[in-house]
């Protein structure tokens, strides 16, 4: 980019220059296999033309019948067409998120978060936002099962209280349980049954984090984190931006740390970020530093970590191997700099290490500031030692009944053996919503719904309580869980009833159990001040530990995804079809791997390869990813399912290469066996046709100085001197009088994490296409985050210093621990659209308000639009995708297509689509001001985009009301980082940017070349 | 689709027929002008007179605000009560301050049966009075409320006073009415011409005959004649080939018509499970419109009434009806009455009844027309775009006491010297309707 000069790519094709990619960079569409079809004859059209007038004309003779079937006994509360909103709370294997949910004539359509927890503060992810549409899954359980066939509830009931009572060895094994109630119905039903054990596990185990705070301060808990604290932060194989333990409330934490202002006197303060990683996460994306390491290395890393600084400190120094990694010195020292306001987190499962990170937290003086050992968070309880016992009970056949709460078939490393097993165990009972991998090989399955259907609460910090309540009837014939366990307690089954009076005895002390609901977060712990304790673990041991952990050859590193996790919503084609925020890729997992180790081991990009680890092989395309360590690969977890459904049986599980808890592997063996695939990936899709200055970045060393670091401000010559492109013009722009719809887009707080696209997939109705289509590149995603990497090494640096060949050849080698921006990228409703110019038939057109409008009864499909477009957002409806039986996601079945938001159009085949702005809400809100004789409140009104936001990335709001964030934010930043993306085309959009800007040192050394040739491009 | 591109035809129909209807507009509005300045001049003193009279009205209502309570009334009270003595379900509530206090009457509102329940011996004489037919209980309701519907009450009971004209309500039924005579005046202006011109005809013939010298009685029949000049006119080729167009023109004008008809309902009246009745509820028990379709305020929906609706009274009347044991069955069954829906919008255009009723002020019967008289309701409108837009062109915004409007009012009348139209408001921009 001109303004750093740096070099900036979007994936290895583009450095590379890619025949497939350099073929398709230039189109706006694949028309490989449109191109293909027989021509229509003459002939053929007219009978068609001629049959449709005619079908057309007969058709609309008759009036329509439609039907209008009001309630029986209208609801006081539900008015048809007001949306109702209730508090609840999202807690599935651990991960948790305290919510709003939007319904509409009683039916949940949207999910939104809930600001009155302290815990989550309206962040949402999208695993949160997607778990609407689980909710509509039509592969899910009618009835209970017994065997294959159907059963009623009350036989059931008596077979399994006769089963129970038999006695013998009860386990109910579960994930993590964040719900105090529940273990309370679990604590009855061991009251009822003493032989029964709760065992817990998770599939993305924290528990040496567990292990090592009981060794190191006697409390087997994980205390709580405060990013917001830190001055330094390291990260070591912990995404705890994307899925490390709790990222809803960390990304938030951490993103406080990264605003800076340029208002006279603003901040001009950040947090400094330091992450060494195996494979490239986005937390090591939003890094300022970043090392790459072998996940065997990770405890030789935190060693050599915990030397240095102890040597600084004046702790206890023990021997530990040498290990070079990039900016490990610079981390040491800044973190010695830091004491007091630091925070070093692991994301490894090994005892040793963690003991290692506590002594490092404790030498810093972490206890106390940022962590607090007082309010420990319940995220992660799963014990690795128990599930290991249990899995050993059942194949000694010790265990008569297993009632399972999770899928540990699936997402277990045992998995395999426990499902041969499970034959031995007299009853087994699943509560799975279907017949999963573990359900489908126990007695019973007693359906469960889900938790939009259910009563439940949470307790995901000591203190801080949430509840979950229905927020619609049962869809089909389950019942809670909880219910099912108090019925063979031989208690009363009314959970609710249950929950309320556990509440109103134990939890409220008093307080109003309606305010408690309405709330749904209750939080007597708030405002306790963070507690520390004396380290008294022992490193020696711990050393010698590390010492002993050696990896071999070509090492694994298992990770969980953003999109897809553990594998627990895996058939919800919202997140499967969510491109990973680094990769790209949707619908499968892939092999990442480094560009040189790719070529030592004969692979390339478009492969499929065969790993085998241990005798166990798997067979998967290959990802040439910059930023993987060399000589390792990763894999995501949670793909490969063979019983989640027909969207999510996809991909290749690797929970089976986890041993001994683990998440990597030594001595893969990487074979080639196929080539010429394309990966569905989104990002080389819609290039940006060669224009340069897309995105924009600096350092603080400089923007403290220059609150313009960074910017590009385009110039053209005109006669009468040098001129901003906006100051001649050809286009006479359009009036704004009421109000004027803008965004500010903060790439310094944006973590690519896909929140925003998920949420305004829900919202906008946005069809899934598919794998296939995606690797058309004709996805329909409205808003996409285009990931640049980028190095230090800059065009000419590299081309001075190293000469033509040398010179390109050291941009490739820089290209191995990338620079990462991410760029939300939504139609930017610009005020001079090129668009609107273009369409033959006034399809799209300009709003008084600033908006684009796009009408999908006018369009006729011509895609001039998308052509014309700089910013490449518009989507095209290549087929009608919903009911049709090619594109069976949820659009194609009554239930799934309960989920469309009612104020969408659906788009059918043959229009574009695009951003709205989220019209639909700006209306609604402009509404409800108009109803009570007011101007609309700034933040009354969002889009999907920056109400799901979890580091506030994204402000939206009315530039022509003063008071609004937006326009204060635009006020400071105009002088400042404000930049609209292609200044240079007078297009004047009315989303701006604001340039990101690093934690490092120094000044860019970026020469400021001249960049005449570049006004005309 | 198909339905929408005839939709976007429709409206540009529309757009070359408003050139026209507004040549003729204009006339007519030259024509009310003047009726208006006679009007005017007439009208002046009584006006006056009565401005006073309606700004003492609000003093009168004892601490109501009346115009507050007239809403509060029509939505809550008037399905049930008269304001004058007649009865409707329950009395009829001229004098009813006088008939009870303040305190009982509040106490009334809020919690019937409370009342009834505490013993109290006008309350259960009442109760019995009414065939023990409960009244809805208003326990939302405040001092405020209660007292603003009294003073409504009050000012409702006493006799009418001439109002002044309020000018958004008055202008269209003017419109209207000073449409229909010019028409009277139109078409016997015609009636005259023609008659003119036969009358001129007429002396033009004996006027040819005369000058030519024949003899008044002619050679030749009439019959022949005739013959022979339809023969001439027959053997002309402009005269020919005149009627072939004329003939080609019609028959595409009346294509296109029939084209632009389709997927237009306008007339669509289907008849529906129950035969209910909105000229008896609407019309005849004057039953607010928000009774029963309750969004119609607050929401996209108007909302179909539910049973539980229809119970409200029906518990208590006419249960024996055939049609109303439909709605008994309905509820025993569990089953919802399907009714067949009127008006039908397609899924692309996005209407909202709140923008227009609750914001824009208009009634009911401004789309729907004369409801209270439809025993069978039919879609009066023609539900296009064109008409749509029409009105958004022709529509002034309802600025008035809405703090939404109050800038936006100001900068129009800055620049522009007439009343702020809904397109002026972006009222005309695809978005608006379609998303």
């Amino acid at each position: 980019m001109e303004n750093t000069n740096k070099k900036y790519w979007k994936g290895v094709e583009e450095l590379k220059n890619d025949i497939g990619f350099v073929k398709n960079a230039n189109r706006e569409f694949n028309l490989d296999d449109i191109e293909t079809v027989e021509p229509t004859h003459r002939r053929d059209f007219l009978k068609v033309l001629g049959f449709s007038m005619a079908a057309v004309s007969l058709a609309a003779c008759d009036a329509p019948v439609r039907k209008a079937i009001p309630y029986l006994n209208k609801p006081e509360s539900v008015e048809p067409g007001i949306p109702n909103w209730y508090a609840s709370t999202y807690a599935e294997g651990g991960d948790y998120c305290s919510i709003l949910v939007k319904t509409r004539e009683g039916r949940p359509v949207k999910i939104e978060g809930n600001k009155l927890s302290s815990v989550t503060k309206g962040a949402v992810s999208a695993r949160v936002h997607a778990s609407v549409l689980s909710l509509y899954d039509n592969e899910k359980l009618k009835a209970p099962k017994k065997g294959s066939s159907d059963i009623k509830w009350e036989d059931l009931d008596k077979e399994v209280i006769a089963a129970l009572s038999k006695g013998g060895n009860i386990r109910i094994v579960s994930n993590t349980i964040l719900s105090p109630t529940t273990k309370k119905v679990v604590a009855d039903f061991i009251a009822k049954y003493p032989s029964a054990k709760h065992v817990t596990y998770d599939a993305n185990s924290s528990y040496a984090i567990v292990q090592a705070n009981e060794t190191s301060f006697g409390q087997a808990i994980i205390p709580s984190y405060d990013f917001s604290k830190a001055s330094v932060i390291v990260g070591i194989n912990a995404d705890f931006l994307g899925t490390w333990i709790a990222p809803n409330t960390f990304a938030g934490q951490w993103a406080e740390t990264r605003k800076v202002s340029s208002a006279k006197g603003g901040k001009r303060t950040m947090s400094r970020h330091f992450q060494f990683e195996t494979g490239l996460t986005i937390t090591g994306a939003s890094a300022d530093y970043r090392g790459m390491i072998k996940p065997s290395q990770e405890g030789t890393l935190v060693l050599a970590l915990y030397n240095k600084v102890a040597a600084a400190l004046g702790g206890k120094v023990v021997g530990g191997a040498a290990i070079e990694v990039q900016n490990l010195d610079k981390c040491a020292k800044d973190l010695i700099a830091a004491k007091g306001s630091a925070l070093v987190v692991s994301g490894s499962n090994d005892l040793a290490v963690q003991t290692i990170v506590n002594a490092l937290n404790s030498l810093l003086g972490s206890y106390g500031s940022t962590i607090d050992l007082g309010t420990p968070i319940n995220y992660r309880q799963g014990n690795d030692a128990e599930m290991t016992a249990f899995i050993n009970e059942v194949k000694a056949g010790q265990i008569n009944t297993a009632i399972f709460l999770s899928n540990p078939v699936y997402d277990h490393a045992r998995g395999t053996e426990l499902g041969d097993a499970l034959s031995k165990v007299a009853t087994s009972i699943s509560f799975a919503d279907r017949a999963d991998e573990t359900a489908s090989k126990c007695k019973y399955i007693a359906p469960a719904p889900h938790y939009l259907e259910s009563w439940n609460d949470a307790e995901p910090r000591k203190g801080f309580f949430s509840l979950t309540q229905p927020t619609i009837s049962l869809i089909f014939n389950t019942r809670q869980a909880q219910s099912s366990l108090l019925t063979w307690a031989g208690l009363n089954a009314d959970y609710q009833a249950y929950l309320k009076s556990n509440w109103t005895k134990n939890i409220l002390s008093g307080k109003s159990w309606v305010q408690a609901l309405h709330d749904g977060v209750y939080e007597p712990g708030a405002g306790t001040a963070a507690s520390s304790a004396n380290f008294g673990g022992n490193i020696d041991v711990a050393a010698g530990e590390i010492a002993k952990t050696k990896g071999s050859g070509i090492e694994v590193s298992i990770y969980e995804s953003v999109a897809i996790g553990t594998g627990l919503q895996a058939n919800n084609p919202w997140l499967q079809e969510m491109p990973d925020p680094i990769s790209k890729v949707t619908w499968e997992n892939v092999i990442a791997v480094s560009q040189k180790t790719a070529t030592e081991q004969g692979i390339a990009q478009g492969d499929w390869a065969k790993v085998t680890v241990a005798g166990k092989s798997i067979e998967l395309p290959v990802l040439i990813q910059p930023g993987q360590a060399n000589g390792t690969i990763s894999i995501a977890l949670g793909y490969g399912r063979t019983a989640a459904g027909k969207s999510g049986n996809t991909g290749e599980n690797v929970y089976p290469w986890i041993s001994n808890g683990k998440y990597w592997a030594s001595d893969a063996k990487i074979e080639k066996t196929k080539d010429g695939y394309t990966l569905p990936q989104t990002q080389t899709h819609s290039t940006v046709m060669g224009r340069t200055a897309v995105v924009q970045e600096s350092v603080l060393g400089e923007y403290v100085n220059n609150v313009k670091a960074g910017r590009f401000e385009p110039k053209i010559e005109t006669s009468e001197g040098e001129k901003s492109p906006y100051q001649i013009t050809l286009w006479n722009g359009h009036e704004k009088k009421n109000h004027s719809w803008g965004m500010v887009i903060d790439l310094n707080s944006c973590t690519g994490c896909g929140s925003c696209l998920v949420s305004c997939q829900a919202e906008n109705n946005v069809a899934v296409v598919g794998k296939a289509e995606v690797a058309r590149a004709r996805e329909m995603h409205w808003i996409r985050i285009d990931r640049y990497y980028s190095s230090e090494m800059t065009h000419d640096e590299a081309l001075a210093e190293k000469g033509i060949i040398g010179g390109f050849q050291a941009l490739e080698v820089a290209a191995e621990n990338p620079e990462v921006v991410f760029q939300p990228m939504m139609c930017q409703h610009c005020s001079n659209a090129p668009c609107e110019t273009v369409c033959p038939v006034l399809a799209t057109t300009h709003s008084s308000e600033g908006l684009n409008q796009m009408t999908y009864n006018r369009c006729i499909g011509t895609r001039y639009c998308a052509n014309n477009c700089p910013y490449k957002v518009r989507r095209f409806n290549w087929f009608k995708y919903f009911e049709n039986d090619n594109f069976d996601f949820n659009m194609n079945n009554d239930l799934g297509r309960m989920v469309l938001n009612p104020d969408v159009t659906v788009r059918s085949r043959g229009v574009i689509e695009k951003c709205s702005m989220c019209v639909q809400r700006i209306q609604a809100g402009k509404l409800t001001a108009k109803k009570e004789r007011r101007r609309p409140v700034d933040g009354e009104i969002q889009t999907a985009c920056s109400q799901s936001c979890p580091t506030n990335a994204i402000t939206f709001g009315d530039m022509l009301d003063p008071e609004s964030q937006i326009s204060k934010v635009l006020e400071v930043e105009k002088e400042g980082r404000a930049f609209n993306v292609l200044e240079e085309i007078n297009v004047k959009p009315q989303m701006s940017y604001l340039v990101k800007i690093r934690n490092k040192d120094g000044v860019v050394k970026a020469a400021k070349a001249e960049k005449k040739e570049e006004h005309h491009s | 689709m198909e339905n929408n591109s005839s939709v976007v035809l429709q409206s540009e129909k529309v757009g070359v027929l408003h050139l026209y209807i507004n040549m003729i507009r204009k006339f007519y509005k030259s024509i009310l002008a003047l009726a208006v300045v006679v009007s005017i001049s007439l009208g002046n003193a009584t006006a006056q007179d009565s401005t006073s009279a309606a700004s003492a009205a609000p003093a009168a209502g004892a601490g109501g605000d009346v115009a507050k309570g007239e809403g509060l009334f029509k939505n809550n009270c008037a399905q049930c009560h008269a304001v004058t003595a007649e009865v409707v379900v329950g009395p009829g509530l001229a004098g009813i301050e006088e008939r009870r206090d303040y305190a009982w009457l509040k106490k009334w509102i809020n919690n019937p049966m409370g009342v009834i329940g505490s013993g109290d011996k006008y309350a259960n004489e009442l109760y019995a009075k009414y065939n023990k037919t409960q009244m809805t209980a208003f326990g939302a309701f405040g001092d405020d409320e209660v007292k603003a519907i009294l003073a409504y009450v009050k000012s409702a009971a006493a006799p009418k006073v001439e109002g002044p004209v309020d000018p958004n309500k008055v202008t269209q039924p003017a419109e209207t009415g000073g449409g229909k005579f010019i028409n009277v005046i139109l078409i016997s202006l015609l009636v005259i011409m023609a008659l003119v011109l036969v009358a001129l005809l007429g002396i033009l013939q004996l006027l040819n005959r005369l000058s030519g010298g024949e003899s008044l009685e002619s050679s030749a029949s009439f019959g022949e004649k005739l013959k022979a000049s339809f023969k001439n006119i027959a053997a002309n080729k402009t005269v020919r080939s005149a009627i072939v167009w004329a003939f080609i023109l019609l028959a595409t004008k009346a294509t296109f018509d029939g084209m632009y008809g389709i997927g237009v309902h306008q007339g669509y009246a289907p008849k529906q499970p129950i035969a209910f009745s909105h000229k008896l509820h609407a019309g005849e028990m004057k039953i607010n419109c928000a009774y029963c379709h309750t969004g119609v305020y607050k929401g996209k929906q108007s909302g179909i009434p539910s049973a539980n609706i229809c119970m409200n009274c029906h518990n208590a009347i006419k249960r024996e009806s055939p049609e109303i044991q439909k709605i008994y069955s309905a509820i025993e069954s569990n089953k919802p009455i399907e009714w067949v829906r009127v008006h039908n919008l397609p899924d692309l255009a996005y209407f909202n009844h709140a923008q227009h009723t609750n914001v824009g002020g208009l009634e009911c019967k401004n789309c729907h027309g004369e409801i209270e008289k439809m025993e069978v309701v039919q879609q009066r409108s023609s539900l296009t775009m064109g008409w749509c837009i029409d009105c958004h062109r022709k529509s002034e915004v309802n600025g008035k006491d809405n703090g939404y409007y109050t800038k936006l009012m100001e900068a129009h009348s800055l620049v522009s010297k007439g009343a702020m139209k809904v397109q002026d408001n972006g009222g005309l921009e695809c978005a608006k309707c379609h998303y």
